[in-house]
């Protein structure tokens, strides 16, 4: 279990986080959702001592990570696979943690099998990996002392499709078996696919957090025509809570039946018409990528339902 | 979904006709290579600093002479050998890095991927690390100038004015050499350590085994200085040299800058860059 | 845009959870010997790392072989190989413990290192630890390869070898290396950076002297204070053995105060708040 207690961490007069509370808990999934530079692997960082939180407290199994006796046996974690010496072979660098946490030599073995990385590809330096046999190196670095909580930052990047399914269910297999996962995305559709709770931050505060099922229930309907807000506007006109969002799209707050019946009676043709699943989240996870200013999104698109 | 994906086909010839009528760009001019290069040595932290203590340690040896210096004694050619000092570790440590960050940083993807001439963009970098070096001893000489004015202004007498143009040029000479080793060290090793190592083991460690081996051996006495870069270099910096002993430093530095230099260059040019 | 915010925060009581947490017992802490064992480790398993220790017998046997070349019939002595070999071994050493420290900042392996083991000061213990021991094993081999020369440089003159470096010696000249690792592992810690801890070595053990003795020479004042502030002036005592009374000890004690025990106190109090990234 991880327990995050309003943590704050400011660098001069910039805040990378800002207040931050939440609970991982084990048997689940909870993944930590935000766009780029939200302060995501800044909190993590925090989280196992790396960077110094400026206000707040974060528990690892009930203590501070500084505190955790032998901290590979119980927290695996990795922030950055490309962190590495680059003059080291995988082999080592899996020999070298086993060493540091007191494990048999056979381990490094299992481990390398486990994440499948060839002999072959073991013996090579770190220097000539592709990012995704890295990413497999140090998701082999944080299971190696079969720990009870996982902090993964990003895990999925650079893996291949193939390899995004094995660690979805490796991580699906250590979240059932009891232990605690927390990964970060800033991927909506990864996180909708792996976790089972999700904690949404965006400029350094979370802006929602809850089970998934609660986070994607978001009631109501989505419909979309070519003109969205003359949509809304006819909607709202019928006595339907709505609001317009991009590309021409509709968060409407009645059943699809109704909702279709005020468009036709309106006399707009509706290009899509279906219930706003997650759709709230996702308008959401748009609307503070937009925020952050870094894309400006013409269309609902989430980046997930390409994949 | 998977409707609208195919529908966009149909505008495709649209952007494929665009791609067709682009003229080609004109190619990158070589000053263009050189003003970016010049901006990177800056515009790091590291960079930055590298730069800013060319200034710093020129005004602290400055004011180190005039402090501990017996002021009756010191004249411009005192504040030369004082300021030329730190240049003369500074400088090559500026030739080093301008070579090796691209690879310690890897920016060098980058780099080489903008400007595929690897060639060109070594030749930038050498231009402005000679330019830079240029320039540094002309700002180190004359912070050395106002700490000889100062030095004058408290001893009350004129400044004493000591170093014939011909010298001033031959301690240019001397650093620029420094900086041209460092830079090819940095193309041999492409590793910022071990080319600041090799950097200092030539210029500060082998003239005391070259000295410890004249001493155990006369043929060596005689004969080091067309072998050992470093005797005829360190004469530039306060004596006239004879018309061997510019041939000495020609050849030491074929033998220690320009072998090296040409050597690393035909390492980096066939590379694989990672 | 805030009525975008979808906020549930109905986070499930944390103690009703905690039953789902598997009953594991606590493992025991990381011991020391451990993690000195794997920062010896990682001295040696790079490519680099690995060259440089390979460099410390390479290097002997050069210096060796050029005294035995080189050197005059008379001064074939266990001295001239001592010096020779301690020659290239005042640098390597130094350098073997700058990038014990810096490599975990400039490779960034500290991620892993100082999650694994996040006590800080632990770890730069047991590089120190490491950085020591690596000291004194090459020592040992530069001494062995010293005699070796001296025996075989002797043979071939076909005189009598000569042994004149006292037992008393040897020690202070190890020390005298070990000083010299210690200033190199000081600016590790402190400047975290390969390339600029390079610089200051040299520069403090090259640079300085330089300076510091001409400062000796034109200052009074500074001429008697000299041995108490430079390094080096009590280090190159301690390769000719000559550190004998209490008052040059105590000359070693400031110097070693001035440019190791104080810098690496501040050093390892940054280090050990400073973020790892």
């Amino acid at each position: 279990m991880i327990t995050v207690e309003s943590l704050t961490k400011t660098y001069g007069s910039f805040t990378a986080v800002d207040d931050v509370s939440f609970t991982a808990q084990p048997g689940r999934v909870t993944g930590f959702l935000g766009p780029n530079g939200a302060g995501k692997s800044t909190t993590m960082r925090v989280m196992v001592g790396l960077t110094a939180p400026g206000a707040g407290e974060v528990r690892v199994l009930g203590r501070r990570f500084k505190d955790l006796p032998d901290p590979g046996r119980e927290v695996g974690v990795l922030l950055d696979a490309s962190a590495q010496h680059a003059g080291r072979t995988g082999r080592e660098i899996l020999t070298i943690a086993a060493l540091t946490m007191g494990l048999p030599r056979t381990r490094v073995d299992e481990m390398l099998e486990r994440v499948s990385l060839t002999p072959d590809e073991a013996s090579r330096r770190v220097r000539n990996y592709s990012l995704g046999m890295r990413q497999r190196l140090g998701i082999g670095t944080a299971l190696l002392g079969n720990p009870q909580v996982l902090i993964l930052d990003e895990p999925a990047n650079g893996l291949d499709p193939a390899g995004i399914r094995w660690m979805r269910d490796l991580l699906r297999g250590f979240a059932d078996d009891g232990g605690t996962v927390l990964l970060s995305s800033h991927l909506l559709h990864e996180i909708e696919v792996i976790a089972d709770d999700i904690v949404v931050i965006g400029n350094g505060r979370i802006v929602a957090q809850g089970t998934k099922d609660e986070l994607l229930a978001g009631a109501g309907t989505l419909v979309r025509s070519t003109d969205g807000v003359a949509l809304a506007t006819a909607l709202t006109a019928a006595g339907i809570t709505a609001r317009p969002t991009s590309g021409g799209a509709v968060l409407a707050e009645a059943e699809l039946a109704r909702v279709g019946q005020a468009a036709f009676a309106a006399g707009i043709p509706v290009t899509e018409l279906r219930a706003a699943e997650g759709a709230g989240l996702e308008e959401m996870f748009l609307s503070l990528t937009a925020e952050s200013q870094r894309d400006v999104t013409s269309h609902t698109d989430p980046e997930g339902a390409a994949a | 979904m998977s409707t609208a994906t195919l529908t966009t086909q149909d505008t495709a010839p649209v952007t494929a006709r665009r791609t067709d009528v682009r003229p080609a760009p004109a190619p990158t001019p070589f000053r263009r290579v050189v003003n970016v290069e010049l901006r990177k040595m800056f515009d790091t932290r590291s960079g930055f600093w590298l730069m800013a203590s060319i200034v710093i340690a020129s005004v602290i040896a400055t004011g180190l002479t005039i402090i501990l210096g017996d002021r009756e004694d010191l004249t411009f050619d005192s504040f030369a050998a004082s300021v030329g000092s730190p240049m003369s570790i500074v400088l090559p440590i500026i030739g080093v890095l301008a070579v090796t960050s691209e690879w310690s940083q890897r920016t060098a993807l980058t780099t080489f991927t903008l400007v595929p001439s690897r060639r060109r963009v070594l030749g930038a970098k050498l231009l402005n690390a000679l330019a830079i070096g240029a320039v540094s001893m002309v700002v180190a000489l004359g912070v050395g100038a106002l700490g000889n004015l100062v030095t004058a202004a408290i001893n009350g007498t004129d400044p004493v004015w000591d170093i014939a143009s011909s010298t001033f040029a031959q301690i240019v000479l001397a650093n620029e050499l420094g900086m041209l080793l460092g830079f090819a060290l940095g193309l041999l090793f492409r590793n910022s350590p071990a080319a600041i190592v090799g950097y200092f083991v030539i210029n500060l460690v082998l003239p005391g085994l070259s000295g410890a081996l004249g001493a155990a051996q006369a043929w060596w006495a005689d004969n080091a200085g067309w072998f050992d870069l470093n005797q005829t270099r360190f004469l530039l910096f306060d004596s006239t040299l004879s018309g061997q002993e510019w041939v000495q430093l020609g050849l030491t530095s074929a033998l220690w800058i320009a072998l090296p230099l040409a050597i690393g260059l035909r390492l980096v040019l066939r590379s694989e860059v990672k | 845009m805030n009525s975008s915010t979808v906020d549930v925060r109905t986070a499930p009581d944390p103690v009703t959870a905690t039953p789902g947490e598997r009953a594991r017992s606590v493992p025991a802490p990381t011991p020391f010997r451990r993690v000195l064992n794997v920062e010896l480790r990682k001295m040696f398993d790079t490519r680099s790392g690995y060259w440089l220790m390979v460099s410390i017998v390479g290097l002997s046997i050069l210096a060796t072989a050029a005294v035995i070349v080189f050197a005059p019939d008379d001064e074939i002595t266990y001295e001239s190989f001592a010096t020779a070999i301690g020659f290239p071994m005042s640098i390597i050493l130094p350098m073997i413990a700058i990038l014990a420290v810096t490599s975990e900042w400039s490779q960034r392996s500290g991620l892993t290192t100082f999650t694994l083991v996040p006590s800080r000061g632990r770890v730069i213990g047991a590089k120190a630890t490491a950085t020591f021991l690596v000291g004194l094993v090459s020592m040992v081999v530069a001494f062995a390869v010293g005699a070796l020369g001296n025996l075989v440089g002797s043979a071939l003159l076909g005189a009598d070898t000569v042994w004149n470096i006292s037992f008393e010696t040897v020690p202070q000249i190890v020390l005298g290396n070990l000083v010299g690792m210690a200033i190199g592992f000081t600016l590790g810690v402190v400047l975290r950076n390969s390339p600029a801890a390079i610089v200051g070595y040299f520069v403090v053990s090259l640079v300085l002297p330089g300076i510091l003795l001409l400062l000796a020479q034109v200052r009074d004042w500074f001429e008697d204070l000299q041995p108490w502030i430079d390094w080096n002036y009590t280090q190159v005592n301690l390769f000719d053995g000559a550190t004998d009374t209490a008052r040059e000890w105590a000359m070693l004690g400031t110097t070693s105060a001035i440019w190791i025990v104080f810098p690496l106190i501040v050093g390892v109090w940054f280090l050990r708040r400073s973020e790892v990234k």
